[in-house]
This record gives structure tokens, C-alpha cells and sequence, in this order.
């Protein structure tokens, strides 16, 4: 497949390897955003081909891994509800909450279906009138546009019986939010590619800048993560710090504009709460006023006591970089992709599926 | 749930912008992708697919970049004074 094979080519993997090792004289540690980078990493070897003073650490860009547990125990709360259909994406069935998890839901009953868009939510909530039909919106700036525009669709074809339980997070405050931690390790970022698609990389310029710090734009190709780990180390060694773009075949500077207007149309910005990590100020998306009769917050009011199950997990610690997960006691022992105790163990973009999947264990 | 892919159109169809769909083949499997944030995507143009919607027409130039930066780095067989 085009835009695929080409760039996982081992010989040119090597070739960008090769010119890691000449340029770095010194120890560098970066940190890639995305757990669909992450992803990558761990699947094809990535950081063997490294020299051994490269060390990557793995950040909090996996939706499905930041979920608070609180917005998971209010799903579980109105999946549960007779007479609702609860639409969600896959990876959030098995995503513990204080005490189960949605697939538990599903399999005493509840009406959980996965979905793959938002859009389809609409079609389930058409084709089914008498039933209230709940959509789980959580993602980044990626999924955002999918998410705005099926709630845009709903008000204005006039849906009644379809809600979103809104769970939207930001990039750019949670580099800044690892930046200012006195534990932070990261010298440079690899910046989400399709993150970047929708938003641009304006944001990130005022962060290089205050912070002193390399963030290169990167695809999630391996080809694409050694180049953007080759240009950031060569900002490194030459005592740059700059926004640049690797993957320039889908990000242009200003994003994508079209997709940017439906956010503004459909979300404001608000404080979040981040599952490991806590509440990060304007780090979240939220529903308008005008879309309030949506939000299935509003729609479904509960009062419920959330608390994380496992005093275990060191998700928190491994999303902010400060741990990996093979120092978690828990790793692949109590904690399975199987029988998860924490997020980053149950999505494949999470940092311990990751590490478990592909038995990477570095230090 | 993160992933994005890309995908070859193959057709298009709707005049709504905002419901205008697009068949996309993923190496040979085809799914109907939203279009409203790609409006000048055409046939044949290769897309980003993320939850149903095309978020970006990937751009054939831009796309040649890395394998400059190979070519140079395979020529000269080290790192300097390479332009990226
Ligand atoms: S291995 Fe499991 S328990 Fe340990 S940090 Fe990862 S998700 Fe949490």
C-alpha cells in the first residue's frame, strides 16, 4: 500500500540510525506524545536501532489511557440504564473503572454497541427512536472533528434521542503541564502527527520557545519517528530549539481549517481531569451552551463515588514519562492485557499493551 | 482507537459538504469516509482516515521529503550539513 510499505523499509530505517549515532555525542532523552507512536516504537524495535544515550520516554497521548475514571463510571453508570442503547469505541469496554469495567455492563445485559464513528451513532439513534442512544466521545484534537460534527448533525437535524458523554483532551497543556513538573526528564518532544493535522503547529511555538525545548512534528511510520528523532537530536547537539515539521505530507502550519471551525462550533475550552495524572487548566474540551441539551452529563444526572481500584498502578507516573512501565511491580504479572489494572494496559496505544505485546523490556 | 490510516478514494458521492463520502480503499478494503473536512478531495487522491472522516489529502511532494533526506544521508554517509 502507498504511503504505507515505503516507509518501513529496514535498510533506510538503518541508514537513519546510522546518522542518529553520528550526530548525538551526548545523552538525550525525547518523548513522543502519541500512543499510536508508541505504538510503532514497540512494534518495530524502534529503539534498539538507537544508540544507547537516546532514551525515549512515552507520553500521555492515548485517549483511551487519560480517561478519568470518574467519565468511565458515569458510562458504566448509563450504559447500565434500561432503555438506553450506549455506543462507545472498542478499546473503552475493557477500561477499569471503580469497580468494572463497560464490558461487565455488556455481558449482564446492558445495550453496548462499538462503534467505529461517531457518525454511526446517529444511524443507531435514527433506526431506534424509542430509545435514548448515548455516544462515549473521548479522544484528542484527532477525533474531535468526528465528534463535533456528529454532535453539530444531531441538533441540527433535530435528533432527540441521541446524547454525548463528552471526555475531550488537549495537547499543548499537557506539554507545558510535563515541562513545569520538577520530575521532568524530556529535552525534546515528537509532537503527534495527526494531531497536528487538525490543529497545526502555531500552538507549539510559544512552548519551544518559553521552554527552550526542540518539538518536531512527526508521522508514525517507523521511517517517520527515527527522522523526527533524528531532527530533534540535531536541534539537540546544536543548541537549537524550534518547531519543525517532519510529516508535511499531512500537516501544513495552520491545520486544517475546515475541521478547526466545527470544533470552535461545537466545544469550548475547559479545565480536565486526567486519569494518573489530575486536573490540567484548559486542557479539555467541552460542550457550548447551545449544545448543553446533548451532553449526556446533563441528560442522565448521577451522583457517584469514584476511586481508582488498584493502588498498584503507576499509569500516572508512566504517562508523564517519569516511569516506564516495566518498573511497575504489576507489569505482566497481576497486569495482563487480559485481566488490565490500569488504561495504559488495555488500549493497543498504551504505553504497557505496548511494552507487554512486543516484550520490549528496557531500561 | 487512535490510529489514522491512509486510504486510496476511489469514488465520491452526496452534495451536502458537510455529508459528502467518499469510498476509500485500504489496500483493497473499502470503507465510506466522510469528506466534509477534505472539500477539494478528489478520485484517486490518498487520504488520512480517522473515525470515518478523511482529515488530511496526503501531499505526493511532501511525501518525497524523507527519502531526500535518505538519498543525502546515503551519499554523503554521515549527517553533515545535511538541509532538511
Ligand atoms: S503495568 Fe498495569 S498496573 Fe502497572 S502501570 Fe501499567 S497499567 Fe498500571
Amino acid at each position: 500500500m502507498k504511503f504505507v510499505d515505503e516507509y518501513r523499509n529496514s535498510k533506510e530505517a538503518e541508514l537513519f540510525a546510522g546518522a542518529i549515532a553520528k550526530t548525538v555525542t551526548r545523552p538525550w532523552t525525547l518523548m513522543e506524545i502519541c500512543g499510536g507512536q508508541t505504538h510503532s516504537i514497540a512494534k518495530y524495535s524502534l529503539q534498539d536501532l538507537l544508540p544507547a544515550n537516546i532514551t525515549l520516554l512515552h507520553g500521555p497521548g492515548c485517549p483511551v489511557c487519560v480517561t478519568p475514571v470518574e467519565q468511565i463510571d458515569k458510562a458504566i453508570h448509563i450504559a447500565g440504564l434500561a432503555n438506553v442503547i450506549f455506543c462507545s469505541f472498542g478499546d473503552m469496554l475493557r477500561v477499569p473503572g471503580s469497580d468494572k469495567d463497560l464490558l461487565a455492563v455488556k455481558s449482564q445485559g446492558g445495550d453496548i454497541r462499538i462503534v467505529y464513528s461517531p457518525m454511526d451513532a446517529l444511524k443507531i439513534a435514527i433506526d431506534n427512536p424509542e430509545k435514548e442512544v448515548v455516544f462515549f466521545a473521548i479522544g484528542f484534537e484527532t477525533t474531535a472533528p468526528a465528534n463535533a460534527m456528529a454532535i453539530f448533525k444531531t441538533k441540527a437535524d433535530n435528533i432527540k434521542n441521541l446524547s454525548f458523554l463528552v471526555s475531550q483532551v488537549i495537547v499543548p497543556p499537557a506539554i507545558c503541564s510535563i515541562l513545569e513538573s520538577p520530575k521532568n526528564r524530556v529535552q525534546g518532544f515528537l509532537a503527534a502527527g495527526h494531531v497536528c493535522t487538525i490543529m497545526g503547529y502555531r500552538e507549539y511555538e510559544p512552548i519551544s520557545k518559553k521552554h527552550n525545548i526542540p518539538i518536531v512534528v512527526t508521522g508514525f511510520e517507523p521511517l517517520d519517528i527515527l527522522q523526527g528523532i533524528f531532527m530533534c537530536v540535531k536541534q539537540l547537539e546544536a543548541g537549537r530549539a524550534e518547531v519543525e515539521n517532519q510529516y508535511s505530507r499531512s500537516v501544513l502550519k495552520e491545520g486544517n481549517l475546515s475541521a478547526q471551525k466545527i470544533i470552535q462550533e461545537v466545544f469550548h475550552i475547559i479545565p480536565r481531569q486526567w486519569r494518573g495524572i489530575g486536573k490540567i487548566e484548559q486542557s479539555g474540551l467541552g460542550l457550548k451552551d447551545a449544545y448543553a441539551s446533548f451532553d449526556a452529563e446533563n441528560r442522565f444526572p448521577c451522583k457517584l463515588q469514584s476511586q481508582e481500584r488498584s493502588t498498584e498502578c503507576i499509569s500516572g507516573l508512566v504517562l508523564q514519562g517519569i516511569k516506564k512501565p516495566n518498573d511497575c511491580p504489576a507489569f505482566g504479572k497481576s497486569c495482563t492485557p487480559e485481566s488490565p489494572l490500569g488504561a495504559t494496559m488495555v488500549s493497543t496505544e498504551g504505553a504497557c499493551a505496548a511494552y507487554y505485546r512486543y516484550q520490549l523490556i528496557q531500561s | 482507537m487512535c490510529l489514522a490510516t491512509p486510504g486510496k478514494i476511489t469514488s465520491i458521492s452526496g452534495n451536502d459538504p458537510l455529508m459528502r463520502t467518499g469510498m476509500v480503499s485500504f489496500s483493497g478494503i473499502l470503507k465510506e469516509v466522510n469528506l466534509a473536512y477534505t472539500p477539494e478531495a478528489k478520485i484517486n487522491d490518498y487520504v488520512i482516515v480517522h473515525v470515518g472522516f478523511a482529515i488530511s489529502i496526503l501531499n505526493e511532494e511532501e511525501a518525497h521529503r524523507v527519502f531526500e533526506t535518505l538519498d543525502q544521508l546515503n551519499e554523503f554517509g554521515n549527517s553533515e550539513d545535511l538541509k532538511i
